[in-house]
């Protein structure tokens, strides 16, 4: 679907509160924009976006169309044990990109 | 006498209509959210909960040169252990052509109840976002931010 940027850290301590930033390039039409033709742009959204850490759902958010384009999200999660963060976004249409990231717990 | 009253009657007839040429432009601009729609979109998500001030720290530059995108970072002031910790966050606006910015859940998991994105603004307004705590109690805090240039007006590119 689209590129997407993430950070996390490669490593943490057990325990520590990490923070995660994440970045997807996507239009964010609003809907609400005239085109050349004098004919309202479509909307085009991504509404939904989901952080798991290894299964369990730790960050979820619902997006309307008053987000900037290309979402930019960080947030925080604590580094329980080593595995696998999965992002995915999902767009109005359905469409689901999905993007992993290791980290390594000590 | 009576000349001075047609002309004053004249002046207040014009008057009149100037008034209502205004209305009437007022109710010709593209359709946005009213203060009441915010609140109707708030009570939409949360219920007839009351929401208290506080605890909640909605971080927005006051004044705006861009509106198409605007760093926003809401934290709330919560432990978050398994027993105390806030379940979502939500972020609404008076004047954009929806009230919804985003919607949060988090949980325990989280640590910090602390998230940042970048928003759009179509006009200078008062944000607010609302933070549900896991003891169900609703707590908010509000900003009003001046946009120097409005998100959604800029022309597409051809």
């Amino acid at each position: 679907m689209a590129r997407a940027l993430i950070h996390v850290p490669a490593s943490a301590k057990k325990g520590d509160i990490i923070e995660i930033k994440t970045l997807i390039s996507h239009v964010m039409e609003t809907g609400y924009r005239i085109g050349v033709t004098g004919q309202p742009i479509p909307r085009d959204i991504i509404d939904d976006f989901v952080c798991t850490y290894n299964g369990e759902e730790v960050f979820h958010a619902t997006l309307y169309p008053a987000i900037a384009a290309n979402p930019y999200i960080t947030f925080f999660t604590v580094a329980t044990e080593s595995g696998t963060l999965a992002f995915s976004w999902t767009d109005q249409h359905g469409a689901t990109q999905v993007q992993t990231a290791a980290i390594t717990v000590e | 006498m009576d000349r001075d009253r047609s002309r004053r009657e004249i002046l207040q007839a014009a008057g009149i209509l100037a008034g209502c040429g205004a209305l009437l432009q007022l109710s010709i601009r593209p359709a946005t959210a009213t203060p009441e729609m915010m609140k109707d979109a708030v009570r939409g998500v949360i219920g007839e909960a009351p929401v208290k001030k506080g605890k909640v720290k909605l971080d927005l530059p006051p004044l705006v040169e861009n509106g198409n995108s605007v760093p926003c970072t809401v934290s709330v002031d919560s432990p978050m252990t398994a027993d105390d910790y806030v379940k979502a966050i939500h972020i609404f606006n008076e004047k954009n052509p929806q009230p919804n910015v985003i919607s949060v859940k988090l949980g325990p998991r989280a640590g910090r109840a602390s998230f940042s994105t970048r928003i759009r603004l179509a006009d200078s307004q008062n944000v607010t976002a609302i933070a549900e705590l896991s003891d169900g109690s609703f707590w908010s805090d509000d900003i009003d931010v001046i946009v120097t240039l409005a998100a959604c007006v800029e022309e597409p590119k051809p």
